[in-house]
C-alpha cells in the first residue's frame, strides 16, 4: 500500500434495514435510513468539501463548508446534518454553492498562516485540500486585522505539538476526546472570535491537563494544529502497512506509516475490528524502544554470570548453546531442560518454542507467562464451559445493559476497550465494580458505578458466592436457561450450597467488608437488569483461589442465563497482546495446542506422526515448579523467550536462587533485562515491527503482524525474526526444520489443531481477522461462543467454597498490598520505560489511605519502606483515599522498585498462578534504598558488562 | 512442611466440599493431570508427613496407580 489517507465518509455509518434511494449529482445511491447526505455522497464516489466532519464523530454542522442544494428544499442545508429521504435529489456542485463555500473558506484562510510549504502537514492537510476543492484564489480581507497567528506552540506533550495559530476551531479534537476516548480533557474556551481549544483549566498545558495522550485529537485534527512531533521531524510518510499492536490484549490494528525503513507514526486503523480506529498512548506513540540505545543486537555468551558478556556470531552462539543443551540432556536427562514461551511474541513463535521443548529437548517443561496471569482462566473456563476463552467479541459490550467489572481496570490496562465500555455506559448501561480500589470507572466524567463493592483483598470467592446466594434464594435464577443448557444435578448441588445461610451477604460481610445491602442490590441488578456482561482481570486470577473465582463467575453467568448471545458473557481481559494466543499454542506443560491434555494418546499420536518424534506423556514443570526443581538440582537449563521472569514473577529472591542454580540460562530478548543478569547466553530478539506472524487478542481474534522493517538484531546485518532464531537453535540441535515463512508454521498449527482448522495467513490477509474456533461448524469464526450449547455439552456448575488465603495480616504486617498497572506503562516496563512515557510515570509509587499514612507519619512524596515476610523495598508514597484503610497498592513497572521482592510464593491451588494481589506488609518511613535494592543494582551493573574488543 | 505437601493440602482443601471420597479422587486426579513426574515421585517418597487426611489419601491413591 502506498501512502494515502484513510477513507473518511464524513459521518458515522448507520445500522439499519430500511433502504433509502437518493440521487446525488445524477448518481443514484441506496443507503440505510438515517444516513447523512454527506455520507451517501461519499459512498457513491463524491467528496463534498468538509472541515468539521469525520466519520468517527457525530455530525456537528459548524464549518458551513458542506452545504448542498436539495430540490424542493429551501436554502442550502449542511449535508452532514441532513439525513437522506426517499427520492431526494441533491446537487453538491453548483455556482451558488461554489460561491458560498469560497466565501466561507476565505474567512478561514484570512486567519490562518500561509506557510504551507514549510508546514508539517503540507500535502496531508484537510484545510489545504478543502481550499483546493473550493478553488480559493484570493483573500479579499487581507491579513492585517485581528487574528490568532501569533499564538505560542504548546509542546509539553512528548509526542505531539499543539499549535493554536493553525487552529480553525472546528471542535473535532474536543469531540474526539469526548466521543471516541471519553476523557473530556479538551474544551472550547471563550466565545465568538475568542474561541480557542483548551486542555483543562487556564493554567494547564496538554501535559498537566487530564489528557491521556490517546492521540484521538491528533488524528481528528484537519490541520497541523495537533501534529505528531515525529511528523514534524521526519515529514510525510511514503507508505503504510497495517499491523497489530504488541502491547495489551485489546489487539488494536495500526497503520505503520513509513519512510523507507523509518517508522514515522503509528495511526490506528479505521477498519480494525478490535479498535475501530482508536488507540492509546502506548500503541499510538510508545514505539521508540524499538531503536533505543539499550537494545542489544549481538548474540552474546559467557561461562558464568559474574563474567562480562562476549559478543559472538549467530553461528557461534547457536553452536555453543546447542552443545550445552545436548550435554546437559546427556548428563541429566530430557526432563532437566525446559523453556518459556512469550505472550509478547507471535503465535508462530510460541508454537515453535513449545515444539522445540517437546520435540527437541524431549520434555514437556514448557510454560508461558500466562502462568502468572490467566492460567486460572484456562482452568476455570475449561472446567465450566469446556474451553479456555472469553465468550464475546468486544463489540458485544454495546448491547450490554449491566456491566460488571471484577478485578480489572480497563481504562488503564485495556484503554481502547475501556473507551468503548465508557461509550456504552454513557448510553445508559449500568455498572457494578468489584475492586478493593476505586478505579477510574467508579467515577469519571459522565460515568458512575451504581455499585462499587470495595472488598477486602482475597475475598473474591466469598463475594461472588454471596451474590449467588442472593440470586438463588430470591428466585432470580434463570431456571429455563439452566434446565436447557446446564447439568441439572450439578446445578441443584450448587444451588443448595450457595443457599446455605452461611453464604449470605450478611454473614460474609465480616469477611468481605462489603455492606450486605449493597451486595444484595448489586446481585439483583446483575440478575435482573437485562443483558449482564462480566469483564474481569488479574484481580480475579492472581489469588490463592483464582481458579475458584473464575468458576464462581461462570456459575453466576450460567445461573442468570447471561451466556450465548450478544451483550452478555464472561470476558477475561488479557494483560499482554498474545496471552490468548500463547495459551492456544500449547504453551502449558500439560497440554498441546487447542487445550488438549498431553496424556491423551490420540492427540499425542497426531503430533508424533507430524513431528516424527516420541512425546513424553507426563505433564512438565510449571514456571514456579521449575525454580523449585532448579534449587533442588534436577532442572538445569532454561530457554526464555521474551519474558523477564526476575522482574515479573513473585518472590524475586526465590526466582534468582532458581536461575542461579541452573547451568544454562538462555535469554532471547530485545534488552539485557533483569533475567539476563542470570543468563549465560543472550540471543538478540526482533520487535513486532520486524517480523511476520499473528497475535490473538482477548476476544480470540487472530490478526496478522506484518513486517515493516528488517530486523535490527544480529551482527553485520544478519537480522533474524524471533521464529528464525528458534528454528536456527532447533537446527543446531539437529532437528532439521525448514520453515520459510510463519505462514508455513500456521499451516502446521491449523493441520494439528481443530479450532484453527480454517485459519491461514492468506485468509487473514484477505479477511483482516478471524475469531477461533474456525472449523467446519464455524467456517467464518466465532465472535460469540456457546450460542447453541456449551463447548463441553452441558454447562457445569462447580461449587466454589471460600478457603481463606494463608497470607494473613498480623501485628508485624498489618496492611494488605495489592498490585496493578498504570495507563502509560506496560507490564515490567521493558518497552515503555524506554520511551517518553516515563514523563507520566517515572517510578512506582505506593498508594496508602490517609488514616494509615497519618498513623505512620507519612506524607505524599515521602520515601517509605515496604516490607513483607519475604523481602523489602523502598518507594515513594502517595496518600489517597482511592484505597481503603488497611490496603496499599503499587505498580510493578520499574526494576528499581521490584515490587515482587515483596510478593510471596502463595499461589492458586489449581494452577500455581501467584497470589500477587494479597501480600501482608508493613509500611514505614525510610532513609534510602533497601539493602536488596543496593545489592541488586550493583549486581545488575556488574552482570551487564560487555567485553570490549582488544585494541589492535 | 515442603512446598509439595503444602500444594497437595491446598488442592485437597479446595476440593473438600465434594465429600471425602470424591475429594480424594479429585485431588489424586488433579495431581496426576498437572504435576511433573519428579513432583509426583517426591510426594510419594515423602512419607506423608504434613499431609492432611484427604491429601494423604489422594497420595495413597496415586501410589496404588
Amino acid at each position: 500500500m502506498g501512502y494515502e489517507p484513510q477513507a473518511d465518509f464524513g459521518t458515522p455509518a448507520v445500522q439499519g434495514d430500511i433502504p433509502v434511494t437518493v440521487t446525488i449529482d445524477g448518481r443514484a445511491v441506496t443507503v440505510p435510513a438515517g444516513t447523512s447526505v454527506m455520507r451517501a455522497a461519499a459512498e457513491c464516489g463524491g467528496a463534498i468539501p468538509k472541515l468539521c466532519a469525520s466519520d468517527n464523530l457525530a455530525a456537528f454542522g459548524s464549518c458551513r463548508l458542506c452545504l448542498v442544494e436539495v430540490e424542493g428544499m429551501r436554502g442550502t442545508p449542511a449535508s452532514c446534518t441532513t439525513p437522506v429521504a426517499e427520492g431526494m435529489v441533491v446537487h453538491t456542485q453548483t455556482p451558488r454553492l461554489e460561491k458560498l463555500r469560497r466565501g466561507v473558506m476565505e474567512l478561514y484562510i484570512s486567519d490562518h498562516p500561509l506557510d504551507c510549504l514549510t508546514c508539517s502537514a503540507n500535502n496531508d492537510c484537510e484545510l489545504q485540500d478543502a481550499a483546493a476543492q473550493v478553488g480559493l484564489r484570493d483573500v479579499r480581507y487581507g491579513y492585517g486585522g485581528d487574528n490568532h497567528l501569533g499564538e505560542p506552540t504548546d509542546g509539553s506533550n512528548p509526542y505531539f505539538d499543539f499549535d493554536p495559530s493553525k487552529c480553525i476551531a472546528c471542535s473535532r479534537c474536543v469531540r474526539a476526546c469526548e466521543e471516541v476516548q471519553g476523557t473530556y480533557a479538551l474544551t472550547i474556551e471563550g466565545r465568538g472570535f475568542a474561541s480557542k481549544v483548551s486542555a483543562g483549566q487556564a493554567p494547564d498545558d496538554f501535559l498537566s491537563s487530564e489528557c491521556v495522550s490517546c492521540g484521538a485529537c491528533v488524528q481528528a485534527c484537519p490541520t497541523a494544529t495537533l501534529n505528531e512531533k515525529s511528523v514534524v521531524a521526519l515529514g510525510k510518510p511514503e507508505r503504510a502497512v497495517v499491523t497489530t499492536c504488541a502491547y495489551c490484549g485489546v489487539g488494536c490494528t495500526f497503520r505503520a506509516e513509513m519512510k523507507g525503513e523509518q517508522l514515522v507514526r503509528m495511526v490506528p486503523w479505521q477498519d480494525g475490528k478490535a479498535n475501530h480506529g482508536h488507540s492509546c498512548v502506548k500503541g499510538r506513540f510508545a514505539w521508540g524502544y524499538a531503536h533505543h540505545q539499550d537494545r542489544v543486537v549481538s548474540p552474546m555468551i559467557r561461562e558464568a554470570i559474574d563474567q562480562p558478556w562476549r559478543e559472538v556470531s549467530w553461528d557461534e552462539a547457536l553452536r555453543h548453546t546447542a552443545d550445552r543443551l545436548n550435554a546437559i540432556k546427556a548428563r541429566h536427562g530430557a526432563r532437566a531442560l525446559g523453556g518459556i514461551t512469550s505472550s509478547r511474541c507471535t503465535n508462530e513463535e510460541a508454537y515453535l518454542v513449545q515444539k522445540l521443548v517437546r520435540a527437541g529437548f524431549g520434555s514437556n517443561n514448557v510454560d508461558t507467562c500466562a502462568r502468572v496471569c490467566h492460567s486460572p482462566t484456562g482452568y476455570g473456563l475449561k472446567t465450566t464451559f469446556g474451553t479456555s476463552a472469553g465468550t464475546q467479541d468486544f463489540d458485544s459490550v454495546m448491547d450490554a445493559d449491566v456491566i460488571m467489572v471484577i478485578g480489572a481496570n480497563p481504562t488503564d490496562a485495556h484503554p481502547v476497550f475501556g473507551s468503548m465500555m465508557k461509550r456504552r455506559l454513557k448510553q445508559g448501561a449500568r455498572l457494578i465494580v468489584i475492586d478493593p480500589r476505586r478505579i477510574d470507572l467508579v467515577r469519571s466524567p459522565h460515568v458512575r458505578a451504581e455499585h462499587h463493592l470495595a472488598l477486602q483483598p482475597g475475598t473474591n470467592v466469598a463475594v461472588l458466592t454471596a451474590m449467588a446466594h442472593v440470586i438463588v434464594t430470591e428466585g432470580l435464577a434463570d431456571e429455563a436457561f439452566i434446565a436447557e443448557r446446564c447439568d441439572a444435578d450439578e446445578y441443584a448441588d450448587w444451588a443448595r450450597f450457595v443457599s446455605d445461610a452461611r453464604h449470605s451477604p450478611e454473614v460474609l460481610e465480616a469477611v468481605t467488608r462489603v455492606p450486605a445491602a449493597e451486595l444484595r442490590a448489586a446481585a439483583r441488578l446483575y440478575a435482573t437488569g437485562g443483558n449482564g456482561a462480566i469483564y474481569y482481570g488479574l484481580g480475579v486470577t492472581e489469588h490463592s483461589q483464582g481458579s475458584s473465582t473464575v468458576m464462581a463467575i461462570a456459575n453466576l453467568a450460567m445461573a442468570t442465563g447471561n451466556i450465548g448471545r450478544r451483550g452478555v458473557g464472561v470476558n477475561p481481559l488479557r494483560g499482554q497482546n498474545n496471552v490468548q494466543g500463547s495459551c492456544d499454542m500449547g504453551s502449558f506443560p500439560h497440554e498441546l495446542t487447542g487445550y488438549r491434555h498431553i496424556s491423551d494418546a490420540a492427540t499425542r499420536a497426531l503430533f508424533e506422526a507430524d513431528w516424527g518424534v516420541r512425546l513424553d506423556a507426563e505433564p512438565g514443570l510449571r514456571i514456579p515448579n521449575m525454580f523449585d526443581a532448579a534449587v533442588e538440582g534436577s532442572f538445569r537449563a532454561l530457554y526464555v523467550q521474551g519474558e523477564d521472569i526476575v522482574q515479573s514473577d513473585p518472590n524475586t529472591h526465590h526466582v534468582v536462587a532458581g536461575l542461579s542454580a541452573m547451568e544454562l540460562v538462555i535469554v532471547h530478548d530485545l534488552f539485557l533485562n533483569e533475567t539476563a543478569n542470570y543468563a549465560h547466553v543472550f540471543l538478540p530478539g526482533s520487535t513486532f515491527l520486524e517480523k511476520n506472524g499473528t497475535f490473538t487478542n482477548a476476544e480470540r481474534r487472530i490478526q496478522l503482524v506484518r513486517k515493516v522493517m528488517e530486523p535490527a538484531n544480529g551482527p553485520n546485518g544478519q537480522g533474524l525474526e524471533d521464529w528464525e532464531v528458534t528454528q536456527a537453535l532447533a537446527n543446531a540441535m539437529g532437528l532439521g526444520w525448514d520453515y520459510a515463512h510463519p505462514a508455513e508454521i500456521m499451516a502446521e498449527i491449523a493441520r494439528l489443531t481443530p479450532t484453527f482448522a480454517g485459519v491461514s495467513h492468506e485468509r487473514l490477509d484477505r479477511e483482516g481477522s478471524l475469531q477461533w474456533p474456525v472449523d467446519a461448524a464455524h467456517p467464518d469464526g466465532s465472535p460469540i461462543m456457546h450460542m447453541d450449547g456449551f463447548v463441553r455439552g452441558k454447562g457445569k456448575f462447580v461449587i466454589t467454597d471460600y478457603v481463606p488465603t494463608d497470607e494473613k495480616t498480623g501485628p508485624r504486617f498489618p496492611l494488605l498490598l495489592t498490585t496493578g498497572r498504570i495507563l502509560s506503562q506496560y507490564n515490567v516496563g521493558a518497552q515503555t520505560r524506554r520511551t517518553a512515557n516515563v514523563v507520566w510515570h517515572e517510578e512506582d509509587v505506593l498508594e496508602i489511605h490517609p488514616t494509615d499514612a497519618e498513623n505512620r507519619g507519612i506524607a505524599t512524596g515521602d520515601l517509605v519502606r515496604l516490607a513483607s515476610r519475604v523481602g523489602e523495598t523502598t518507594l515513594r508514597a502517595a496518600v489517597t483515599d482511592r484505597v481503603a484503610p488497611g490496603v496499599v497498592y503499587t505498580t510493578f513497572h520499574h526494576p528499581a522498585t521490584q515490587a515482587n521482592v515483596v510478593t510471596t510464593e502463595f499461589s492458586d491451588w489449581a494452577t500455581n498462578c501467584p497470589e500477587y494481589k494479597v501480600t501482608a506488609v508493613q509500611v514505614g518511613l525510610s532513609n534510602g534504598p533497601s539493602a536488596w535494592q543496593q545489592d541488586y543494582a550493583a549486581q545488575g551493573a556488574r552482570s551487564r558488562r560487555i567485553e570490549a574488543e582488544p585494541a589492535e | 512442611m515442603s512446598n509439595l505437601v503444602y500444594m497437595a493440602n491446598q488442592i485437597a482443601r479446595n476440593l473438600a466440599f465434594q465429600g471425602e471420597a470424591e475429594a480424594v479422587a479429585a485431588t489424586a486426579q488433579h495431581i496426576r493431570d498437572f504435576w511433573d513426574p519428579r513432583m509426583k515421585a517426591a510426594i510419594l517418597a515423602g512419607g506423608g508427613e504434613g499431609l492432611e487426611p484427604v491429601a494423604r489419601a489422594a497420595v495413597e491413591r496415586l501410589r496404588a496407580g
